[in-house]
């Protein structure tokens, strides 16, 4: 009796399926990833009259077909993990449409329990529904919830848990709808092939592969083609009926089954499940009163400018306190330990290796929070789907989703913003293609970590209109995002747009353990990242720069340089002269050596060695192991441009030496600097954000080829601009 | 005895009664997903700024779609 119990839910998006399992299993969940892709993998536990249940959030999908990873995802872990009972939660507001996924799980022969979900709403509408005729209709338990409130939730899981023990243990039992008369005998045929030959009957009845199969579902045919000669029958008698309805009636087979599946609903609904009686208040009149306004033709777009402006301006500016707070304590952090270990590598290790990095990382944790609770927000009010349906006919040229818009702002859009949590944004984006894309350009934008480089740069060469330039920057970041995903979408990302088809959700008032949930979801991921991969990368990173270390012979020079300073200021300051000149002196020399060790590490090699190609950019050396620095963070490159020129420690912020040096370079010319706001601009992105690249793409392969195109994409803008500059 | 137009040509707060859904596909699939099938009843709810994207509403909720996606749908106004 006590036997652990398997319950997964199931649902449309926008059904409250979410919000619904938050409201079962509380703060006892957590979420993954399906293995090779980057559909969450959601589960929580609960306990029901004393038993353990395990809730599995299956992804929202419409339908149970093959075209979308959601719906792959979600039929596959019915049919392959057997959970002891599929709730499917149900919007009794658009039933007819909800029901569609419902009898599709019934079609598998899935246990199913329905949760006539959002009834508060339905009834405001002056919608009645007779869920217990409902019930003997469909012959599964339908109980009634508002799962904002939680009311209905326990009776619920009460009767999904004791339906289950029902169940338990008997083989599932198909629905059998009929699908005319042009459908049905050949379906009949082919399920008499399939019980034959046993074909896939472990996983799946009979009669729904051989639906699949007339629907030519690409997944099965797919599994099917591994599995012999059945499948080769299987696909021509489909082809056959498909070639005869074309012929005859110039439909298909899937619109035909479509057809029966509705009818078989609205012949249910018709038994007076459904009566309206007069509108008494139409929640969705009220939801298309705001769209009037917010969707306007002149006031929507300026609208939605406004919104995306404040998420912008309260994820950096407000985001930034704590952020400041992060990095307080990892400065202080990294002082205590300087101070308790002895110099040494050790030390340097730690200090400059593990704390620096993964301090760096951390910092970005309040800004990620910040904009996750703003979109959360904006997703569960439903405005993000507006935003896509306004934006959607501009960002569709590019090959592009009109979500693309707010992943590209966070990146730095707006300049300023950071490509980390952009890339973690274009999660909203449920079009593989256009995500993909998004999440590959999204990291020309001028983020944060860009502008200290523009800043120098810009302040040396361009100290009349610094403003101009920088917004140039900022416009150049988003011409070269769109035009890369218009040529990635031509190319090797091709494909037609996936269909926009798509819901406009009524406007409603997010709950708040829905904001913080979802928000500390993606936030606990990333910080798993940091403790992990990044902090891999980060020391590696600073080995590449700290080794090999200079050898005796090169220090010889140096050192006795020092020690000749070091006598001679000892010998001043016992005649009691002034000193400061010597220290000055000793500092150039430790500078200088600061300079040969950088050029003497791995990092500093490949800079060396990439002079011959990175020349025609008008870079030398020394840029080379800024940008090299530059992999790590962006911030970077100021300082290590400053250890790279013998200026010691350069602050990022106040780089006024820097600045000097540059500026009376003879080597450095405008159109070095042109070149080189350019390929900082464009050039591989953070392996911070490389990370959250791969993370979102699902491979190594997408993230590794961002920082390879990226570099190369940027060095020939660069090239151009320089030679171009230069004549 | 009533006239068949694409989709596209409905003005924003006419009603419609679906008369052929001709996409194939994915396109297809996902229209039909979303109950827009032969017979059901639409009424244009509005156009995004740029003229396209179109929602329409169906019975209890609104979906949005793209002109050329809806050039699909063949419907017979009421």
């Amino acid at each position: 009796m006590s036997k652990k119990i398997t319950v997964a839910l199931a649902g449309n998006p926008n059904s409250g399926k979410t919000t619904a399992f938050n409201a079962i299993t509380g703060a006892r969940q957590h979420v993954g990833n399906y293995p090779g892709i980057t559909v969450d993998k959601k589960q929580g536990t609960t306990y029901v009259d004393g038993r353990e249940v395990q809730v599995i959030d299956l992804p929202g999908t419409y339908s149970l077909t093959a075209y979308t990873m959601e719906e792959v995802v979600a039929r596959s872990v019915v049919a392959d993990e057997r959970p002891d009972m599929v709730v499917d939660v149900v919007n009794a507001g658009a039933l007819e449409r909800n029901l569609y996924l419902a009898v599709q799980l019934l079609e598998m022969g899935a246990p199913l329990t329905i949760a006539l979900n959002m009834m508060d709403e339905a009834r405001k509408q002056g919608m009645r529904i007779d869920a217990r005729k409902l019930q003997s209709l469909l012959g599964v338990p339908v109980v009634e919830t508002v799962a904002r409130t939680g009311e209905g939730i326990e009776s619920l899981m009460l009767t999904a848990v004791a339906n289950g023990d029902k169940l338990a243990g008997k083989p599932w039992e198909p629905l059998v709808i009929s699908y005319g008369p042009d459908l049905d005998p050949v379906l009949e045929e082919m399920i008499a092939l399939i019980n034959r030959e046993q074909f896939l009957t472990d996983r799946y009845p009979a009669r729904w592969v051989a639906i699949k199969y007339l629907e030519s579902d690409e997944e099965i045919q797919r599994i099917g083609r591994g599995l012999g000669a059945v499948a080769t029958e299987l696909e021509a008698r489909a082809r056959e009926v498909a070639d005869h309805l074309e012929a005859t009636l110039k439909t298909y087979p899937e619109a035909v089954i479509a057809d029966y599946r509705y009818g078989y609903i609205s012949s249910i609904l018709r038994q007076g499940v459904v009566s309206r009686l007069d509108a008494l208040e139409d929640r969705l009149a009220v939801s298309d009163k705001i769209d009037q306004v917010l969707t306007h033709r002149m006031f929507g777009p300026l609208i939605m400018l406004g919104i995306l402006f404040l998420i912008y301006q309260v994820t950096f500016t407000i985001g930034e306190v704590p952020m400041g707070w992060v990095e307080a304590f990892f400065g202080w952090l990294n002082e205590t330990v300087s101070n308790l270990l002895p110099d040494g590598m050790l030390k340097s290790l730690i200090v400059s290796g593990i704390i620096d990095g993964v301090g760096g990382v951390m910092g970005f944790v309040p800004l990620i929070m910040f904009m996750f609770v703003q979109i959360a927000f904006l997703e569960d009010s439903g405005y993000m789907a507006r935003i896509a349906y306004m934006l959607d006919r501009v960002f569709r040229f590019f090959g592009l989703h009109g979500c693309s818009v707010m992943p590209f702002i966070v990146s730095g859009g707006i300049a300023g913003g950071c490509a980390v949590p952009g890339v973690m944004a274009s999660r909203t984006l449920r079009s593989p293609k256009e995500k993909l894309a998004t999440l590959l350009t999204a990291p020309f934008m001028a983020c944060g970590a860009k502008v200290p480089v523009f800043l120098l740069i810009v302040g040396v060469f361009f100290e009349k209109n610094q403003a101009a330039v920088m917004f140039s920057l900022t416009l150049a970041g988003w011409v070269s995002a769109l035009l890369v995903a218009k040529l990635l979408r031509s190319t090797i990302i091709r494909g037609e747009a996936t269909p926009f088809v798509m819901e406009l959700p009524p406007y409603r008032v997010p709950t708040l353990r829905g904001l913080m949930i979802h928000t500390w979801e993606r936030t606990w991921q990333y910080i798993k990242k940091a403790g992990t991969v990044i902090l891999a990368i980060s020391i590696l990173l600073w080995l590449a720069m700290t080794f090999p270390k200079l050898s005796d012979e090169q220090l010889a020079p140096i050192e006795a340089q020092r020690a000749e300073i070091v006598a001679q200021m000892e010998a001043a300051q016992a005649e009691g002269k002034d000193v400061a000149a010597f220290e000055e002196k000793l500092s150039e020399v430790n500078n200088f050596e600061s300079e040969e060790a950088l050029r003497n590490s791995v990092a500093g090699r490949v800079g060396v060695a990439l002079e011959p190609v990175t020349k025609w950019a008008g870079f030398e050396w020394r840029t080379n192991i800024a940008l090299v620095g530059g992999f790590a963070a962006k911030e970077v490159i100021v300082s290590t441009l400053g250890t790279a020129y013998s200026l010691g420690e350069v602050d990022a912020e106040e780089a006024q030496p820097l600045a000097e040096r540059i500026a009376n370079d003879p080597h450095w010319t405008r159109a070095n600097g042109i070149s080189l706001l350019l390929f900082v601009l464009l050039y591989a992105p953070c392996f911070v954000t490389v990370v959250a690249i791969k993370q979102e793409a699902g491979s190594w392969g997408w993230a590794i080829f961002s920082t390879v195109f990226n570099t190369v994409f940027a060095l020939a803008v660069a090239t151009a601009a320089f030679q171009i500059g230069s004549l | 005895m009533s006239v068949i137009l694409p989709l596209r040509e409905l003005k924003v707060g006419q009603k419609a009664k679906i008369h052929s859904v001709t996409a194939s596909g994915e396109l297809g699939r996902r229209i039909r997903d979303m109950g827009l099938i032969t017979g059901a009843e639409i009424e244009i709810t509005g156009r995004a700024p740029l003229r396209d994207p179109v929602a329409l509403r169906l019975v209890g909720f609104t979906l949005s779609l793209r002109n050329n996606e809806a050039d699909f749908i063949t419907v017979e106004p009421l």
